[in-house]
């Protein structure tokens, strides 16, 4: 590819954005990443003298999901749900309090930084804010070939012609690599940090909220960026992201959480189309629609009533049940588990149904061997499938027919 | 791998143009890579002030330089008393004034050229100021790099260390022990030089970096704890940089501007900090020169030769002055957002 001047380079490059389609998952893909039963607890020290433990902060508690190589999974939920903690769990930028990240059958979940090097080249990330991810001080080319120095991946000598060819990747003069952060716009430091994540040929990449500091116009260049490389290089993502239209073009499996849970996850048809998952319908509902607005009037929007609660403090049973329009007792005395609805759809919810078709009883009752406040039931026998390991089963409990079957 | 790179910049995206910083306005053109430094020089240069103390600075480090030369090959002679311009019925005031031999006249007393020991003297002085605030420097950097990015116990003991070092009552246990420590270190093996001059020398940096730090270590850390949670940082764990890489290839760059600030403004404090331990004793004793015992001796003459005391003096004000001007000055320029 020829790379000029900066002007020649706009006039040759006539590809439209809207050439891209929507991803989607490759067919019978491996396993990548497998997440299962997730913890992160932060500690809460008192003030004063002596630091005493008061409480945790319940960032990420209890997740489980699956990464297919080449795949990508989005992970959505409102500020502060733990979706971005998840992506620094995966990256090991935290260490987990428990539960276990398989990455290609190993669980590197408690591995000890100091032995984490040889992971680094396989898991990768990109940052949400592109002016402070990059070191103000470093070249492009700096930041860029620094991975390249520390893993000795490449003999000195070819450090600058592949970070030349990591910038024309992503679309960047190739020329500007002794040029410094402060010199490139938003977009284009965003693309910085993208070369910078893909020096390594990683296997992962974990992207936090990439593209929301960026203006829109942007952001639809970066997204098809990530989606080329995607393509080209079979990188698996786990997209964080708060902008449903964005993760639903992007992420062929998405999850939503909720206060350091997943309350709902499933392929893309699932969530959008038919999500079961009151929180899921209520955030969904919120999401602006062009075409509801070209023909007037708007859509009915579920307004929830009241605060996320503290994850210090996190209300028992069901986390949403504070805020839940459908919530009853049993909400509050046990936690829902994760029930396959579908092929690939997973709901946490006492009540799953359709918006405003939500059953009267709790259709996990009988499972959890509880009657329909929550108590105790000595006559019913708990269910043996409800587990939390991640991925699906082939088995799954129909709502329609409120049985278990399979398709 | 080779990929075409075909997501591409739209025509009129606004992403190739180029950014406009705050010097970026005045008619660039062309591809040019400037650097934090190179922009932070660009605001140096326009400031006045800062250039004509940066000169002044320049001016005394050459000073500094070439003195030891001079005094080698001969033309400036710092011991050689002239006895003869000694005027004895008045107690060894001298017979004339500033002349040609003798620009700043001689010491009354002794009969040494003035100018050659001032000049000496500057040397020796700015050479302790110089290695006390670079010792000093290196500790705090050091300590507060550390204690600011592991935070936690190690921060605590640090945060203890610093406060006890400042609450030490530094300037009595210096004077207290200075023979002490100075019969020491010759014990040591470190050599003493002419007159005592290098052992003493070298008490008085020493002294001056182990009571100076903790300042810096202070700010450093305050620094640390604020770039720390910048996301480079978690990009350079994430591409297995080991710790010490973190901290002097990540951190250490995005420190230079306050510790050159801080630099700049020991530097003075030292000179002046030097000229204060000569009057109380402690340090490079006569005959060798320093600016500080220079002036001590001249104490005894303010009266009857105010040349002799005000020469020194002054020259120690416009070291201070210009220093303190040329760190204000690098602050300006190095954190254009903080203002006056």
């Amino acid at each position: 590819m020829s790379t000029t001047e900066n002007g020649d380079q706009v006039a040759t490059r006539p590809e439209p954005v809207a050439a891209h389609a929507a991803s989607e998952n490759p067919e019978d893909a491996r396993t990548l990443l497998s997440v299962e039963n997730l913890k992160m607890y932060f500690p809460v020290k008192s003030s004063g003298l002596i630091h005493r433990k008061v409480g945790d902060v319940q960032a990420v508690d209890g997740v489980s999901f699956e990464v297919k190589a080449g795949g990508s999974l989005g992970l959505v939920g409102e500020s502060g749900c733990g979706k971005s903690t998840t992506g620094r769990l995966i990256t090991r930028l935290y260490e987990p309090t428990a539960g276990h990240i398989r990455f290609e059958g190993e669980d590197i979940a408690s591995v000890p930084e100091r032995k984490l090097k040889p992971l680094r080249r396989e898991i990768q990330m990109i940052f949400q804010d592109p002016y402070t991810s990059l070191n103000p001080r470093h070249t492009v080319g700096s930041i860029i070939g620094t991975p390249l120095r520390i893993h000795n991946v490449v003999p000195e000598k070819q450090v600058l012609p592949r970070v030349k060819e990591l910038l024309e990747i992503v679309g960047l003069n190739p020329e500007h690599y002794n040029r410094f952060p402060n010199e490139f716009s938003g977009g284009q430091r965003q693309r910085i940090g993208i070369a910078r994540a893909l020096t390594l040929n990683p296997k992962l990449l974990v992207a936090d909220e990439p593209v929301s500091a960026l203006d829109v116009s942007i952001q639809a260049q970066v997204i098809n960026l990530l989606q080329d490389i995607q393509r080209e290089f079979g990188v698996a993502f786990l997209f964080i992201a708060h902008d449903l239209a964005i993760v639903r073009h992007f992420c062929p499996e998405v999850a939503v959480m909720y206060l350091g849970k997943i309350v709902e996850i499933g392929d893309r048809d699932s969530i959008y189309n038919q999500p079961r998952h009151p929180y899921t319908q209520a955030l969904l509902s919120a999401v602006p629609d062009v075409k509801q607005a070209a023909v007037g009037g708007r859509r009915e929007r579920i307004q929830l009533e009241g605060d996320v609660p503290s994850p210090i403090n996190p209300p028992s049973g069901c986390r949403f049940r504070t805020r839940c329009p459908i919530a009853q007792d049993i909400c509050a005395r046990l936690e829902p588990p994760l029930l396959q609805i579908g092929k690939k759809h997973k709901v946490a919810c006492h009540f799953p149904g359709a918006l405003g078709q939500h059953p009267n009883e709790p259709l996990t009752a009988g499972m959890l061997g509880v009657d329909h406040q929550g108590n105790p039931d000595p006559g019913a026998s708990p269910s043996p499938d409800l587990t939390d390991k991640p991925g699906y089963d082939d088995t799954w409990f129909d709502l329609d027919t409120r049985t278990f079957g399979r398709a | 791998m080779s990929l075409t790179a075909s997501s591409v910049e739209q025509p009129g995206d606004s992403e190739f143009h180029e950014p406009e910083g705050d010097d970026k306005a005045a008619g660039k053109v062309g591809v040019e890579g400037r650097s934090p430094a190179k922009l932070a020089w660009a605001r140096f240069r326009k400031d006045r002030l800062s250039m004509v103390s940066f000169s002044v600075v320049v001016l005394f480090f050459a000073i500094a330089v070439l003195t030891p030369i001079l005094v080698a090959a001969g033309v400036l002679k710092p011991q050689d008393s002239n006895q003869d311009l000694l005027n004895l019925m008045t107690g060894g005031l001298p017979t004339e004034g500033m002349s040609l031999a003798h620009p700043f006249g001689i010491e009354p007393g002794t009969g040494r050229d003035l100018l050659s020991r001032i000049l000496l003297g500057t040397t020796l002085s700015m050479t302790i100021a110089l290695s006390g605030a670079i010792i000093t420097v290196i500790i705090g950097t050091v300590l507060g790099i550390i204690a600011g990015f592991t935070g936690g116990v190690v921060d605590g003991v640090i945060g203890r260390i610093i406060d006890l070092t400042l609450s030490f009552p530094s300037t009595l246990m210096l004077l207290a022990l200075s023979q002490v420590v100075v019969d020491r270190m010759l014990d040591l093996g470190i050599p003493s030089g002419p007159n005592g001059a290098f052992v003493n020398g070298f008490y008085i940096v020493i002294v001056l970096a182990a009571f100076g730090w903790p300042p810096v270590a202070r700010l450093i850390r305050g620094q640390v704890l604020s770039i720390r949670e910048r996301e480079f940082v978690d990009a350079a764990r994430l591409m297995g940089a080991s710790r010490p890489r973190i901290y002097f290839k990540e951190i250490l760059p995005n420190l230079w501007a306050p510790i050159l600030v801080y630099f700049t403004l020991l530097m003075p404090a030292y000179v002046s900090a030097e000229a204060a331990l000569s009057y109380l004793g402690v340090g490079i004793k006569n005959p060798t020169p320093t600016l500080g015992n220079v002036l001590s001796g001249a104490l005894l003459y303010a009266d009857s030769y105010p040349l002799f005391f005000f020469t020194p003096a002054i020259f120690i004000a416009v070291i201070v002055i210009s220093f303190n001007l040329l760190g204000d000055g690098a602050r300006d320029a190095l954190d254009p957002k903080a203002g006056r």
